[in-house]
Parts: structure tokens; C-alpha cells; sequence
């Protein structure tokens, strides 16, 4: 196995760009004070990573990307994670993005989502109106799954009925989303596989997200701890709470390497489906832990709404059920190494 | 000397090596300084950069090895220190023999009251003006000694200033093992085996040629020593689904009829952890060969240990009513050990000691929360005490 899990100069160069930007466009405060403002996505930041090419980094020169790799997008979603910024990369830069490139057509510039329920993990071809769907609220172009008679088929609508509804994760909202009128993009076997690989794409991609999530959560409570003083002590030099912080990092260093070798392997086409198993099922438990340490272990203000701690919390428990739970990766990933019950 | 002039030196010496004798070959392929390229030329080595060994290993592959697996206590800690902290007439006396295997050595460092805390090693090392000058007189108890029971030399940390605090009163020795003042014993493992041992040393005596370093500089020496102690990243990557994890999975395959959903989703878990810290094995390797290690590595022994531990006790439950059984609790001298050998209960057991030896996970948490993350260290106690005052 010759995976590169290591980050090349480029990659690093590309996550340094991207912090600079971050930084600027989505800082704690600002994150916090837009999620509960008319529009808790922040397009200018958007337009920015557009611009940036950020938002097409793996897809092919002639689909209208930058011909690089899923391991680029890979950094740009950990440097996403890090800052919970609210933008609809996920449904469009990466899920919708990969419906089209498997086709091979043409990425649209337009913000594009898949028009699944954010919690799927496999294809699952209906009709009629779909619950929990993410980055809707700001897509203009809709790829839909749909039954018919003559079998499953991809859709494509430049309109929707899209009603928002109260989410769990403040940064990527989910909406319900009803099409009516669609023109078909893909037939039979083209459209089961084209939503198969999105969705492990998705889920492959999403783990770098978590990675971000977690060494995020943990840094930021190293921080506190270092700062917060009881008893005369800074609080992090009492073990009780080092050595959680300590597995925490060990837990960290793992979910990095799971991370980049999915990364890797959707690069390549290697061992894709192990890689997505192991990295979906290890990374989303380790950003919920995380999350949840970092709000335990910033004591009281980490309770409270004006400490970012909550949004991080909210990002890593809804990216858990994201594109399947670590028990669905793990059922996968029983039959693709032969450990049956 | 670069790579390729290294290269048409191993073949040259392979050519030119007539001995099937093991021994006389490895004593030649040491003279010839082909031993470790690192070490200065007539001591086994060539003054080359170390990187350079993989050429004269490559080259040397299949010729009579030192079974470097046997002799690691001589290679990866003594060597390194007497290296560095021995006089000349030290170096020639013990460097070669180490390497061939001739002689073997252990390290005689951990007390009973000196584990995790090593610098409060209690082992008293007392001056005798004896007939070739100084020798030094020691008294103690030293434990977890592996091949003690088969080494020639030991590398030792002693006591010898009480009045002082505990990381300034140590000094750094080499000890002949085979004397009337040193007793031997097998340390019985709650496995039934004796790996180690523990080491008595009644008036044992070590002339002061024989001491590293200064008088009172011995925790610095042992530094050295510790620093180089092998850290466990081999040349290759480990295969998916090996070690613990392998033995585990082929025990849940060849047992369909004792399966339950909890321990399958339990496998399931540790499945994935294994394969994400192999990954993360692979990574560690991969920063190091760009040569640029991360702090990643000791996050690696903490993982192995939880996860060897939690992979060892589902497989003792799967096992049902066999797992109620023990292969065999005869007291053992094991010569190399295997994590995974033998059966599940052993495992499971063996296991227990990956979380203490070579660092507690309790200290390797500390070393990651203040080394890596930078966290303040608990308030210490006893760092300005004299040694002999401190709570016993």
C-alpha cells in the first residue's frame, strides 16, 4: 500500500490560504451572532472560496475544476471544520459536485445540492418530499433521486418548494425539499452508481471535516485549561483533566490518518470502500468526543449560548448521523472484510 | 562516504569473506566497519551517516546475522551510551562483543521504588580503594530485568550521593553480571511465564573504569540511554487486520456459533481502531522518512495498549466455556516474547503489561499533555529535597 498520508506543500499552502480567509470571514463571534440572523449562511465567504477555487479543487479541468485531487478538498473541509464556517460546501462542493463529475458533465457554477435526507448512507431512489436535506436553503440547482416505473433516475431542477426547519447544527441548517419540475440527468445504473459514489464520497470527505472539528475542540480547551485557574493551579495541570485531554490527542492522531487515507483512496480509487468505513465510522466519534470534551471541560461558560463550544458540539453530533452513522459504516465495513455476525 | 562507495564496499567484503563461521564473520564484518556505518571507524562503523545502513544491509541480506531481536538491550541502549560516555579503552573493550552477540547485556535501572519515578533509584554505589585503583561497591535491588538470566553486562543507574536531591546524586556504571555479589532471579508474570527478572546485588563490585560519566552526572547518561531506547517503528508497515487484531478475527471466524451481536459490534469498534492507528503508524513513518517527525509517536504506545487490552479480554468472552481455560500456568523462560503467541487467556494477560512496561499510560499521558500540548506539569515535591529525605 503506497498511500501518501502525509501533507504534501501544496496542500499546506492551500490550507494556509484558506485560514487567512477564515479567519477574516468566520470568526467565533461571527458565527455565532449570524446563525440566528435572516441568513445563517455566509455567502460573501462563498463567493470568496469560489473564487479561490477552492469550491472545484477535484473536479477535472474539462468538467470547469482545477484538476487537482479529493485530497485538496480534503484540506479545505478540515480548515471548513476548524471554523464550523457556515457555507454549503458540503452539498454542493462536494455531494452534488461529485454527481456531476461521475457523469461527466459539466460542474455548474451555481450552488447545487443533493436532494437526500443529510442522514443516508446508501441510494435510496422515492418521491414526493424530502425530509433533512442540507444546504438547501441556498441551492439553486436540486439533484434528485426519483422512482419510476422504468427505474431509479437522477433529476435535475433549477427550483424548489425548500422550507427550512429548526436544525440541530446552526452552521448547516437542513430544509425539506419538494421538486416539481425536473429535467432527468442520469438513467438506470448511471444514476445508482452516480448517487452511490457521492454518498461515499461524502462521507469519506466529511471525516476531514471531523478532523477539523476535533483539533479545533481540542486545541481551543488546551488553551482554556492553560488560562483558567481554581485552587491556585491552572486547571490543566491537575491529571484528572490532562490525561482526557491526552487521549483525546491520541484519539486525534488516528482520526488524521483515518481522514487522509479516505482522502487518499477517493483520489485514487484504491480501497475506497474500506478506506470511507474506517474513516466515517472512527472520525465522527472522535469530533463528537471531542466536542463534548471541550464543553465539559470549559466548565460552566462552555453551557453557556455566548461560548462557541455549543456550535462545534451541534456540527460534530448532526455530522455523526451524516451520510451514516459510525453503526452503518461499521455494518458495511463487517460484510467488506468478511466479519460477519 | 556517500551510498554508492558504501555499497561496492558490502560487496566487496562480501566477496572477499571466505569464514562460514557465524562468529568470525560477524567479528569481521565489524572490523571492517560495516557493523553500524554510524559509529566511528574502528568501532564498527565507518563515521558514515546513519541513514546509510538500510545500503549495507541490503547489500549483507542473507549472510549470519547478530539476531538483533536477542541482543536489542546491548544494540538500542548500552551501545548508544558507551558510545557517547565511554573512555577509549571502554569502547574497544565492549562495542564489538555487543554487536556480534557474544556478549549480552540488560539494563538495571527499575527498583521496587523506582518505576515511573526512575531518578529515585535507592541502589547504593559505595567507593573501595581496591588493587587497580577505585572500585565502587554496590548494594540493592533491581526488577523487570529482561535477559538478565542470560546477560554478560549490565548497564546500571546507582545511588551515589543520599544527600543530595534525587536527580543530581546518580551515577552511571557497567556491571560484570557474572560475580558472587549478583543473584539472578525469575520474576513470575500473572501469565505464569518469567520474562524478567529481579537482580540482587550484595557488595557487587565495579571498577571505576567501568563508570559512564561523571560522578553525579548519571541521570544525564541515562538520558542518552532512554532517548535511544528503540522506539517501536519498524522499517515496514504493518499489514491490515495483524497482530492482536489478527489473532482476534481469526478466532470470531472459526467460532460463527459463538457470536453475539454486542461482541460483534465490539469487534466492529476495535476493527476500526486498529486499522486507524495502523494508518497513523504508517503516517508517523511517512513524517519521519520526509524527515519531519511529529510528536505523533507517543500517542502510538497509548493506543497500542488500550486497544490490545480491549481486542485480548473480547476474545477471552467469545470463547465461552474454553475461555474458562488456560493453556498452561508452568513458570516458563520465555527467550523472545510474542504479544499474540500461545492462546487467548495469555493474551489477554500479556496484554495487561502493555499499559505498564516501558512507560505507564498514566506517565505517557503526562508526557503527551505537558511534552505535546503544552499543559503545566502538577506541582513537584520533590525536586529540591536530598534524596534521603524524601517519603518511602
Amino acid at each position: 500500500m503506497s498511500a501518501t498520508l502525509i501533507y504534501s506543500e501544496v496542500e499546506e499552502d492551500l490550507r494556509a490560504s484558506v485560514r487567512d480567509l477564515l479567519a477574516d470571514h468566520a470568526s467565533p463571534a461571527a458565527v455565532l451572532a449570524r446563525c440566528e440572523s435572516d441568513q445563517p449562511y455566509d455567502l460573501e465567504l462563498w463567493r470568496l472560496l469560489g473564487e479561490m477555487g477552492a469550491t472545484t479543487l477535484h473536479v477535472p479541468e474539462e468538467l470547469g475544476g482545477q484538476g487537482a485531487s479529493m485530497r485538496e478538498t480534503a484540506v479545505v473541509l478540515e480548515e471548513l471544520g476548524r471554523s464550523v464556517a457556515p457555507v454549503p460546501f458540503l452539498g454542493s462542493a462536494v455531494l452534488a459536485s461529485a454527481v456531476f463529475t461521475v457523469l461527466g458533465e459539466p460542474v455548474p457554477s451555481e450552488t447545487a445540492t443533493l436532494v437526500v435526507p443529510f442522514s443516508s448512507w446508501q441510494p435510496v431512489f422515492s418521491s414526493g418530499p424530502v425530509r433533512s436535506v442540507a444546504d438547501a436553503t441556498v441551492a439553486s440547482l436540486f439533484i434528485v433521486p426519483v422512482s419510476t416505473p422504468d427505474g431509479p433516475e437522477l433529476h435535475l431542477a433549477s427550483s424548489a418548494t425548500v422550507t427550512p426547519v429548526t436544525s440541530l447544527d446552526l452552521t448547516r441548517p437542513v430544509a425539506d425539499v419538494t421538486v416539481s419540475e425536473s429535467t432527468v440527468l442520469a438513467r438506470g445504473a448511471d444514476a445508482s452508481n452516480a448517487l452511490r459514489v457521492a454518498l461515499l464520497t461524502g462521507a469519506g470527505l466529511l471525516a476531514s471535516e471531523q478532523v477539523g472539528i476535533a483539533e479545533r475542540c481540542l486545541f481551543d480547551t488546551v488553551a482554556y485549561l492553560r488560562e483558567r485557574h481554581q485552587f491556585g493551579r491552572a486547571v490543566g495541570s491537575f491529571q484528572a483533566l490532562k490525561h482526557r485531554l491526552a487521549d483525546l490527542y491520541q484519539e486525534l492522531v488516528t482520526a488524521r490518518a483515518a481522514a487522509r487515507y479516505a482522502a487518499d483512496a477517493l483520489a485514487t480509487g484504491e480501497d475506497v470502500e474500506i478506506a470511507v468505513a474506517v474513516a466515517a465510522a472512527h472520525c465522527s466519534d472522535v469530533a463528537v468526543h471531542a466536542a463534548e470534551e471541550a464543553v465539559q471541560l470549559h466548565g460552566g461558560i462552555g453551557m453557556t449560548w455566548e461560548h462557541p463550544a455549543h456550535l462545534f458540539l451541534k456540527r460534530a453530533k448532526a455530522d455523526q448521523l451524516a451520510l451514516g452513522t459510525p453503526d452503518r459504516h461499521r455494518a458495511a465495513l463487517a460484510e467488506l472484510v468478511d466479519l460477519r455476525l | 562516504m556517500d551510498a554508492d562507495a558504501l555499497r561496492a564496499k558490502a560487496r566487496e567484503f562480501v566477496a572477499n569473506q571466505p569464514t562460514t563461521d557465524r562468529l568470525e564473520f560477524l567479528r569481521a564484518r565489524f572490523d571492517a566497519g560495516l557493523a553500524w556505518v554510524h559509529f566511528p571507524e574502528g568501532l564498527g562503523g565507518l563515521g558514515a551517516p546513519r541513514a546509510l545502513q538500510s545500503v549495507v544491509d541490503t547489500e549483507l541480506a542473507g549472510t549470519p546475522d547478530n539476531d538483533p531481536r536477542r541482543i536489542g538491550i546491548g544494540l538500542g541502549m548500552a551501545a548508544p551510551t558507551i558510545l557517547r560516555f565511554g573512555s577509549d579503552e571502554v569502547k574497544k573493550r565492549f562495542l564489538r562483543p555487543l554487536w556480534t552477540g557474544e556478549e549480552i547485556w540488560c539494563q538495571l535501572f527499575s527498583e521496587p521504588g523506582a518505576g515511573s519515578d526512575l531518578a529515585a533509584v535507592g541502589t547504593r554505589a559505595r567507593r573501595e580503594n581496591g588493587r587497580d585503583g577505585d572500585d565502587w561497591l554496590l548494594t540493592g535491588q533491581k526488577v523487570w530485568t529482561s535477559s538478565a538470566h542470560t546477560a554478560r553486562f549490565a548497564i546500571l543507574l546507582a545511588r551515589t550521593d543520599p544527600d543530595l536531591p534525587k536527580h543530581q546524586g546518580l551515577s552511571y556504571f557497567i556491571l560484570d553480571m557474572d560475580q558472587p555479589g549478583v543473584e539472578v532471579r525469575p520474576l513470575r508474570q500473572i501469565t505464569g511465564e518469567a520474562e524478567f527478572n529481579e537482580v540482587f546485588l550484595t557488595d557487587a563490585r565495579i571498577p571505576d573504569a567501568h563508570r559512564l560519566g561523571a560522578v553525579g552526572e548519571g541521570w544525564k547518561v541515562a538520558q542518552t540511554t532512554l532517548m535511544n531506547e528503540r522506539v517501536a517503528i519498524g522499517g515496514n508497515a504493518a499489514p491490515r487486520e495483524s497482530g492482536m487484531l489478527g489473532a482476534v478475527a481469526k478466532t470470531w471466524r472459526e467460532n460463527p456459533d459463538r457470536h453475539t451481536s454486542a461482541l460483534h459490534d465490539r469487534l466492529l469498534r476495535h476493527w476500526v481502531d486498529a486499522e486507524a492507528m495502523r494508518l497513523a503508524g504508517q503516517r508517523l513513518r511517512q513524517q519521519l522518512a520526509a524527515g519531519a517527525p511529529g510528536p505523533e509517536g507517543s500517542a502510538m504506545k497509548l493506543g497500542f495498549a488500550k486497544l490490545s487490552q480491549a481486542l485480548s479480554g473480547l476474545e477471552v468472552e467469545l470463547m465461552a466455556e474454553d475461555g474458562l481455560r488456560y493453556d498452561d500456568w508452568t513458570l516458563r523462560r520465555p527467550d523472545l516474547v510474542d504479544f499474540t503467541g500461545r492462546g487467548p487467556g495469555y493474551r489477554y494477560l500479556r496484554a495487561k503489561g502493555n499499559s505498564i512496561e516501558g512507560g505507564t499510560s498514566e506517565i505517557l499521558r503526562n508526557i503527551i499533555a505537558e511534552r505535546v500540548l503544552g499543559l503545566p506539569s502538577e506541582p513537584r515535591v520533590d525536586k529540591d529535597v536530598a534524596w534521603k529525605d524524601l517519603p518511602k
